[in-house]
């Protein structure tokens, strides 16, 4: 069996949502949940107006040179998808659309305006995915609103920024209010997705991109609604009631690595000693005392360290340990090294290093998508989770403007 | 003990997961009315998921029971105990997951297989079962073995260094943020292998790595790279409170009255600038260059001073609020209790469901940011007690007679 691009539909290659027909009225909002779904094999219709959706101007772009078929923006969050224009204006733009609602499992759209109830009224099997900032209706539905706006005002820059307050908190980088409603939607999608599967009823979903961000702020909303309590930011480390200590250090050519947790189980004073020993360093190293009364009492526990002088003294010098050797050595070395010690040592990514990481490399997770419209092939994030049965995959780059045109008249 | 609703009530989830990154998970399908029985070590009071007896706490008790974080992660689940260690805990394991659809953990590569349940006895066991192992790493891979809490996850992965103002460290993300990204794909993962499952039959294993999720989410960035050669790592960079995916400016988190008050200005396009613009109303900003969005990123700094200035004596959601009436996007950076206690925004959404916990009362914990119309979620119940459903699991569904359980109780098994 095969799909309309002559893709596999059944067995390897296939994607798990594989005969689910989606049509996404495009919106920044709803980019990422349309590339969820598509990437996991749904038939994604993505309809621009004429001309192609402002999303096509964002930048960067191909060889930094602006047009509609060069934002990397619109690649990234259009990957596998069809492209379709349609003019909501005219009469048979009106009509084509009709058909396009009418062919459709799910219908993800993220225009407030939208007839949604008279779009079930007639398709009582669809569901209709609405992503907007607000949700659909509600107190601040009317507001205008940004990937920054909605991380502000929804939490996650309270818990980000810096040691020092008098520098303002930081949005955290690459769009993550619209990824993190986008995945809510996405989930949410497939829940209605299960429930019609039996009942065969559909359904509107309403998503709320600035909800997303408030119930995704880990225990910046539990200590206020469980203690009442308020975190404080601070510099790459989680936002606390109580200050904790720095988990940044510079490797030998001044670049930051995350030291992680310093060291509290026997196990863990054991590794750490091993290494200043093998590196030869635990002469040189003025705590190495500590450590060993670390491993000798059986390691420290964090709620030993309010009153206990000597835990805290131990646990400190685990710190200044993992300061003291990194800055020997290459950030990696440091952290593959501390991690095959049994460490939970960090490396601080580049984006770049990330996609040209070894480990990244050997789980395939760099994918390469070709672009035979310009004879060239480019790699792309891949995969979230790697499936045995049902593989994610790119099906195909980003649509330009109405390619599909044709394919859906 | 009554049968679930929900959409998800066909569902039944044999659940090792813990902390956020996979309790999140199971969360979700539990809220939908899948009936996710936790599985947790007696010997070790559950304490492998180490928010069970952590902060924040409701009053001065403490123990396994009174965790605020574990309890947030785990309302509308079942619980039951186990010892692995024992042969008849294996068996009752084999047991459980004979009747189970999903079997879903996120512990440390291979742990799993090592008390005796890898995919491929799961799969002896029920033929169609979908198994989805959640680590730092994954199971393949050179680092597999490595071993990550949410912020290691992060700076492995590129958030991290992507979160920061120039030339100053990582601010990175203030909390574990892919602890709530990984446990949404771990969940999204489980519901696209049961769409799979009802359409084909098959089930299957999906490995998902928290680092392959986290870095999945710089999309943009990673292009810029592999298209353009151009790294992320470069002078002026990161710069995350400006805006360069889409470009825009002014764009920024300015100061405003008070100590830590802060409010968010985001200029969209030509149209917004001229509204800030006429809203600030300085003479300053007039300059026929800042009418086109190159002139006014390549002013940012200058104009970021003027905004600020502006803004820096007036109440953050006065400034949002009069902006919102211009027309461009800004909103007060809040606190905690500003979006949970003074949004009227989350509690018309229902953001935050009270549910009863049997040791620490009525608390409430986070809701979920999607409504469906006709099969809504529903967060009632509190996180289980260890081995609060021990009856229900063994007795009921299992079979158990009365005398079992008590010898199996008397052995230490549960």
């Amino acid at each position: 069996m095969t799909g309309i691009d002559g893709a596999a539909m059944d067995g390897e290659g296939a994607g798990p949502l594989v005969g689910l027909r989606v049509v996404e009225l495009a919106s920044e909002w709803t980019a990422y949940a349309g590339k969820l779904l598509a990437d996991l094999g749904a038939e994604t219709v993505l309809v621009e107006p004429p001309g192609g959706h402002h999303t096509r101007s964002y930048a960067p772009f191909s060889d930094d040179e602006p047009g509609p078929d060069r934002s990397l923006w619109f690649w990234h969050y259009n990957t596998s998808k069809f492209g379709v224009t349609v003019d909501p204006g005219s009469d048979t733009g009106r009509a084509r659309l009709d058909a396009l609602f009418d062919r459709a499992d799910i219908v993800l759209h993220g225009d407030r305006d939208l007839d949604v109830d008279g779009l079930r009224r007639a398709r009582p099997a669809a569901i209709v995915v609405s992503v907007t900032p607000f949700g659909r209706t509600g107190p601040r539905a009317e507001e205008h609103a940004t990937d920054l706006t909605l991380l502000a005002a929804g939490g996650p820059v309270w818990s980000c920024g810096y040691d020092d307050h008098s520098i303002a908190p930081v949005r955290g980088g690459g769009n993550q209010a619209l990824h993190i409603g986008g995945v809510h939607a996405a989930m949410a999608t497939l829940v209605a997705v299960l429930h019609r599967n039996i009942t065969g009823a559909g359904q509107h979903v309403d998503v709320s991109l600035y909800a997303a961000a408030n119930v995704s702020t880990e225990a910046a909303t539990y200590e206020w609604l469980v203690a009442r309590a308020t975190v404080q930011r601070q510099t790459c480390r989680h936002a606390g009631v109580f200050p904790t200590a720095s988990s940044l250090a510079p490797d030998v050519r001044g670049r930051l690595l995350h030291t992680g947790v310093p060291p509290r189980t026997v196990k863990e004073f054991e590794a750490l000693l091993g290494w200043l020993h093998d590196l030869d360093l635990a002469d040189e190293f003025p705590e190495t005392f500590f450590l060993e009364m670390g491993r000798d009492r059986g390691g420290v526990h964090l709620s030993e360290l309010g009153e206990d002088v000597e835990a805290r003294e131990i646990f400190g010098a685990g710190r200044d340990a993992l300061v003291f050797i990194a800055s020997r050595m290459l950030d990696h070395d440091f952290f593959v090294e501390g991690q095959k010690r049994g460490l939970a040592v960090g490396i601080i990514a580049a984006p770049e290093d990330v996609i040209q990481d070894r480990h990244f490399v050997e789980r395939g997770f760099p994918t390469p998508v070709e672009h035979e419209d310009i004879g060239r092939t480019f790699l792309y994030p891949g995969a979230p989770f790697a499936a045995g049965r049902t593989p994610w995959r790119i099906a195909r780059r980003a649509p330009h403007v109405g390619e599909h045109d044709r394919l859906f008249p | 003990m009554t049968a679930g609703s929900g959409p998800l009530a066909r569902v039944r989830v044999c659940d090792f997961t813990g902390q956020l990154a996979g309790a999140g998970a199971t969360r979700y399908l539990a809220a939908f009315g899948a009936e996710v029985i936790r599985i947790e070590d007696p010997v070790r009071q559950g304490r492998w998921d180490i928010l069970r007896g952590s902060s924040p706490f409701v009053d001065d008790r403490r123990g396994v029971e009174f965790g605020g974080a574990f309890q947030n992660h785990n309302v509308e689940k079942r619980g039951v105990t186990l010892n692995l260690r024992t042969e008849r805990a294996r068996e009752l394991l084999a047991r459980l997951v004979a009747i189970s659809d999903v079997v879903a953990e996120n512990f440390a590569a291979g742990v799993l297989a090592r008390l005796g349940f890898p995919y491929e006895v799961l799969r002896a066991i029920r033929p169609d079962v979908i198994y989805v192992s959640n680590s730092g790493f994954g199971h393949r891979g050179p680092y597999s073995s490595f071993k990550t809490w949410g912020p290691i996850v992060q700076a492995v992965c590129g958030l991290s260094f992507t979160s920061g103002l120039p030339d100053m460290p990582p601010a990175g993300w203030g909390y574990s943020y892919m602890d709530h990204q990984g446990a949404n794909m771990q969940a999204l993962a489980i519901l696209a292998a049961l769409v799979h499952r009802d359409r084909t039959g098959e089930g299957q294993w999906i490995d998902m790595s928290c680092t392959d999720a986290g870095a999945s989410l710089l999309g943009p960035a990673v292009l810029d790279f592999t298209v353009n050669g151009r790294p992320a790592r470069r002078p002026g960079m990161p710069d995350s409170n400006h805006s360069q995916a889409p470009v825009m400016a002014p764009h920024n988190l300015y100061p405003a009255a008070g100590h830590d008050c802060w409010v968010a200005i985001a200029c969209r396009d030509d149209h917004d600038w001229c509204a800030l613009a006429g809203a600030i109303d300085d003479d300053r900003l007039t300059e026929q260059r800042y009418q086109r969005v190159d002139g006014r990123v390549a002013a940012q700094r200058e104009l970021d001073a003027v905004v600020a200035e502006w803004t820096a004596p007036r109440d953050k959601f006065d400034v949002a609020a009069r902006l919102q009436e211009a027309g461009v996007p800004a909103a007060a950076v809040q606190t905690p209790e500003e979006r949970i206690d003074g949004d009227p925004a989350t509690a018309a959404w229902g953001l935050w469901p009270e549910v009863e916990h049997a040791a620490m009362g009525r608390v409430r914990v986070d809701g979920l940011p999607v409504h469906l119309s006709d099969t809504d979620w529903k967060i009632e119940r509190g996180a289980p007690v260890l081995g609060a459903d021990n009856d229900y699991v063994y007795g009921e569904l299992l079979g158990l007679g009365e005398d079992e359980l008590a010898s199996l109780r008397a052995e230490g098994v549960l």
